[in-house]
């Protein structure tokens, strides 16, 4: 009977409602177990303002209800419930259907492309590699798959010296007695890491360090290429005194092998064009974070060999280290490339590995908790960052963050790589 | 949440070729004549067109002309101004006037075409199916996060609760905990039946509320319009659904929206990383107004299906996820736990990428003391700039040594030398105002192999002696090991 009642007076209140379009309530007390709202379709209740007076009105409604303790059972009406009650016809500004929207991919056309670059060579190619990588070859920002397709997946290097040096601690770890001969450590990388090349740098030529020989140096490159059958990328101390007289000879006894020779600088680069003219290898060309340098040294270099024989190494800072910089290089050269910037299409390769420069990546300090998850990270989370700013080659340190980043490059090129990093980093799972 | 192995390759057969389309560019000559042309002098630049060219590159914005807001026949123009001048994704505030944050305001797709405006949010996830004293302690590891780095603290933006317990009084209680420990903006993430008891102890804080799909919307869109709160949508691998239901809710009157479109670690993040890319190029490129809103990432999503990993790979792996959304363009981010090792580094990218292209980032200039120098020690000069510096420090740090750092306006060695901003009289300065020879015996300065041209300059200009040190700082060890050192080990020289 009460229901009835107060049925009744809600639907006396909508009649009033239609007539004047504006009510005011004053000195009047309900008090009901149960709301139920059937509103009619009408004119006047047409419109937004209206629809919103009338929601605002029986919320305050139900509030006053609850206030009074007329009715502690009753909890307001939500706007939900009363938009479920009131049938379509009545709101028809507030939609109840999905309108429903279309989406065009924003594609663009690129003037430029990205050179195919390869390294190493197999037996019927002259060499003794037993697989050769490609990179190179897209004409879209990096990994954009809406706009065209990544012909080749990004490749990892992994990081080699020649001699014994301070490396991290969550390094070495993963390395242990390997570490002390570069052929074992080789050998590792290739089969158990499975990187697609090895960067063998041979600091110790350096005459502030060890000073090798260029004689004794290139035996070892010569020790590496018959252990391992990855292409090999061989890298001098940075000394441009004696990397203009080892980088020729490496060259010279690599022939036939099409490595990379790192690296060609700004101060000490004809050397290095005029052996990897020779004898047919590929040029690292270091600039140290500045796109105009990089074009620069491409220029010079472009007068001996073509652009299929270089790969741009615009530097890569740690994260934290100057990362910005070098991520902005990166993608700024990329899309000059394939804008049509030809002095600029060439892969870019980076020196992920710089990433242990940070000091948070292997300081041991209990507050930034396990270095041995840390560090790999640090190195992780660079590559993968510089891999959206268009990297083809990684040169990298660590297991676990190779392993990453060799995942994140098979799913996004639509592989699988069911193989766990986890191992390595000692966590299981 | 996974994407099926056909949906994620959806994005692929969609591709359709199209002209290109760029965006407009707001040039001064759009800005100049709907300005006052007074040239009155009370904004810096004093002229108009100075203003506007201002106003272009966003170094100035429209307040800093007051004569457009006091003066009523401005008041078109100003309007005019306003939309010329907005940005290309809506800003969107969470939180309350007290503690807010601010997402979104992007002007440009990369960083270097300007800059990135209003940092990546961070918000940590507690679930309200947590122990009581598991959520303190997760509060608590969020408000006291903090990370010392180039002169700032890193932080932690938000929080986010989310309903795992399906109850709306445990949704409530933990609200209230919440709001009782911090004043953090959140988002609050439950079924449309759950959220509403909850959201109206936070009503005043003008939460974030979480999300609407292609099945709750209407619910959930009534919510959030009546207690007029920023709302995400959830549209898992579906631009066009997600586009559908932003069209539909803003017909409603929502204004402030935050979009989801799913994240995966795994073989779908291919589409994870291109919708997000796509979504970004279209609202900023193509002026598509229904994708114009902040981005949403949610690694956290991989915690859901753990698989029985461990969690720390789950916190390595998360981390990973959210640095490569983070690089293409989310807006906020919601993570897992406030684990410093996997935490960290994503504060640090976030804060790289955000830095202002425009600006050098350089430290102080003045005297560091690395390791325990004595009297007899070397004293090395170098820049300002702070890749350099961290780079010398990085180098260098395992010696007993001072570093002069000199004020080279915040560039690196060689360009400051090109554009003499690091000048024998810089060098001479640093020498005197870092009180430097009180500290040593002897008076012989190193200086960068870069800077060799000074020598002569910095002889004259400080009486001391010059030596050239090497042209890059991992060569100062052997260097010092030969030139100052020789062949007997000084005092003070020390291998750590």
């Amino acid at each position: 009977m009460k229901e009835d009642k107060e049925k009744g007076m809600l639907k006396n209140l909508m009649e009033l409602l239609d007539k004047y379009e504006e009510l005011t309530l004053e000195g009047v007390s309900l008090s009901a177990d149960e709301l139920e709202i059937n509103i009619k379709s009408s004119k006047a209740l047409q419109g937004k303002i209206i629809r919103e007076e009338l929601g605002k009105t029986l919320l305050e409604l139900g509030k006053a209800l609850i206030k009074g303790g007329l009715a502690e059972a009753i909890t307001p009406p939500t706007l939900t419930q009363i938009q479920s009650q009131i049938q379509q016809p009545l709101l028809p500004s507030k939609p109840l259907e999905l309108k429903e929207s279309d989406y065009k991919l924003p594609i663009k056309k690129y003037s430029g492309k990205i050179v195919e670059v390869t390294i190493g060579a197999t037996k019927e190619e002259g060499g003794t590699r037993g697989k050769k990588v490609i990179v190179g070859g897209e004409c879209m920002p990096a990994f954009h798959l809406f706009e065209g397709l990544q012909p080749y997946a990004p490749a990892i290097a992994g990081d080699v010296f020649d001699m014994p040096i301070s490396l991290p601690k969550p390094v070495k770890e993963c390395f242990g007695d390997a570490l002390q001969d570069p052929v074992e450590w080789s050998k590792l990388l290739v089969e158990k890491v499975g990187v697609d090349l090895i960067d063998l740098e041979l600091i110790s030529t350096d005459p502030y360090i060890k000073d090798t020989p260029v004689s004794e140096a290139v035996k070892l490159v010569e020790k590496v290429l018959q252990t391992v059958k990855v292409p090999i990328i061989v890298g001098g101390s940075g000394n441009p005194d004696k990397d203009a007289q080892l980088l020729p000879k490496v060259a010279e006894v690599c022939e036939g092998e099409r490595v990379v020779l790192s690296s060609a600088t700004l101060d000490m680069w004809e050397p290095v064009a005029l052996a990897a003219k020779k004898h047919n290898h590929v040029i690292l060309a270091w600039t140290s974070i500045d796109l105009n340098q990089a074009k620069e040294l491409n220029r010079k270099l472009l007068q001996y060999v073509p652009l299929n024989q270089i790969l741009i190494d615009p530097t890569s800072a740690a994260l934290g280290y100057g990362f910005e910089y070098a991520f902005t290089i990166m993608e700024r050269i990329r899309l000059a490339a394939i804008m049509g910037d030809n002095e600029l299409q060439c892969p870019q390769i980076s020196g992920t590995a710089n990433a242990w420069g940070a000091r948070e990546a292997w300081i041991k300090d209990p507050r930034l908790g396990p270095r041995e998850f840390r560090g790999p990270l640090w190195e992780t989370i660079g590559a993968l960052a510089y891999l959206l700013a268009g990297i083809d080659i990684f040169i990298m340190l660590h297991p676990a963050a190779i392993r990453t980043v060799k995942d994140v490059i098979g799913w996004l090129m639509g592989g699988k790589n069911p193989e766990t990093f986890s191992q390595w980093l000692g966590v299981g799972g | 949440m996974a994407y099926g192995r056909k949906e994620s390759r959806n994005f692929l057969s969609m591709v359709r070729s199209r002209r290109l389309k760029m965006p407009k560019k707001i040039g001064p000559l759009m800005i100049y004549p709907l300005l006052p042309k007074t040239n009155c002098g009370r904004c810096p630049p004093k002229v108009c067109m100075g203003f506007a060219v201002q106003l272009t590159d966003r170094s100035l914005s429209l307040e800093d002309c007051p004569p457009l807001f006091e003066e009523k026949k401005y008041e078109e123009n100003l309007k005019k101004l306003r939309e010329l001048l907005a940005p290309s994704v809506r800003e969107v505030i969470i939180g309350s006037k007290e503690k807010q944050v601010k997402i979104g305001g992007k002007l440009v797709l990369r960083r270097h075409e300007l800059r990135y405006s209003n940092p990546t949010t961070i918000a940590v996830l507690i679930d309200d199916g947590m122990k009581d004293e598991d959520i303190s302690k997760w509060i608590d590891e969020v408000n006291s996060f903090r990370y010392r780095y180039v002169g700032m603290d890193l932080t932690l933006d938000m929080l986010a609760i989310r309903s795992t317990s399906k109850d709306q009084e445990r949704f409530e209680k933990v609200i209230k905990k919440v709001a009782d420990k911090t004043n953090l903006p959140m988002v609050l993430w439950a079924e449309s039946s759950i959220l509403e008891r909850g959201l109206k102890v936070v009503e005043d804080r003008r939460p974030l509320i979480y999300a609407a799909t292609k099945d709750n919307w209407g619910e959930i869109g009534a919510i959030a319009l009546k207690y007029k709160c920023p709302l995400a949508i959830y549209s898992p691998n579906d631009i066009k659904m997600l586009k559908s239901l932003v069209n539909t809710l803003k017909s409603w009157g929502i204004e402030d929206f935050v979009l989801d479109i799913g994240a995966a670690f795994g073989k779908d993040i291919a589409a994870t990383i291109n919708n997000l890319t796509m979504m970004r190029i279209s609202a900023i490129e193509e002026k598509d107004e229904l994708l114009a809103y902040p981005l949403l990432g949610i690694p956290v999503r991989i915690w859901d299906e753990e698989n029985g990993k461990s969690p720390e790979l789950l916190s390595w792996e998360e981390s990973c996820l959210a640095s490569m959304m983070l690089i293409r363009y989310v807006d906020m981010l919601i993570i897992r736990r406030a684990t410093f090792w996997s935490t960290l580094p994503l504060l640090i990218l976030r804060n790289n990428i955000y830095n202002d292209p425009r600006k050098p980032v350089s430290v102080e200039p003045g005297l560091r003391v690395v390791g325990n120098p004595n009297e007899d020690s070397p004293v090395l000069v170098t820049s300002n700039f702070a890749l350099t510096f961290y780079t010398v420090m990085g180098d260098i740090e395992k010696l007993d040594c001072y570093i002069l750092v000199a004020d080279s306006e915040g560039l690196s060695v060689e360009s400051a030398i090109a554009g003499r901003k690091l000048t024998a009289e810089k060098i001479a300065e640093i020498i005197r105002f870092s009180k430097i020879e009180e500290k040593i015996k002897h008076r012989t300065i190193i200086i960068p192999g870069l800077a060799a041209r000074l020598k002569g300059d910095i002889e004259d200009a400080t009486k001391w002696d010059v030596l050239v040190g090497p042209r890059d700082s991992s060569m100062i060890q052997a260097f010092l090991k030969e030139k100052w050192y020789g062949k007997d080990h000084t005092p003070g020289w020390s291998y750590k």
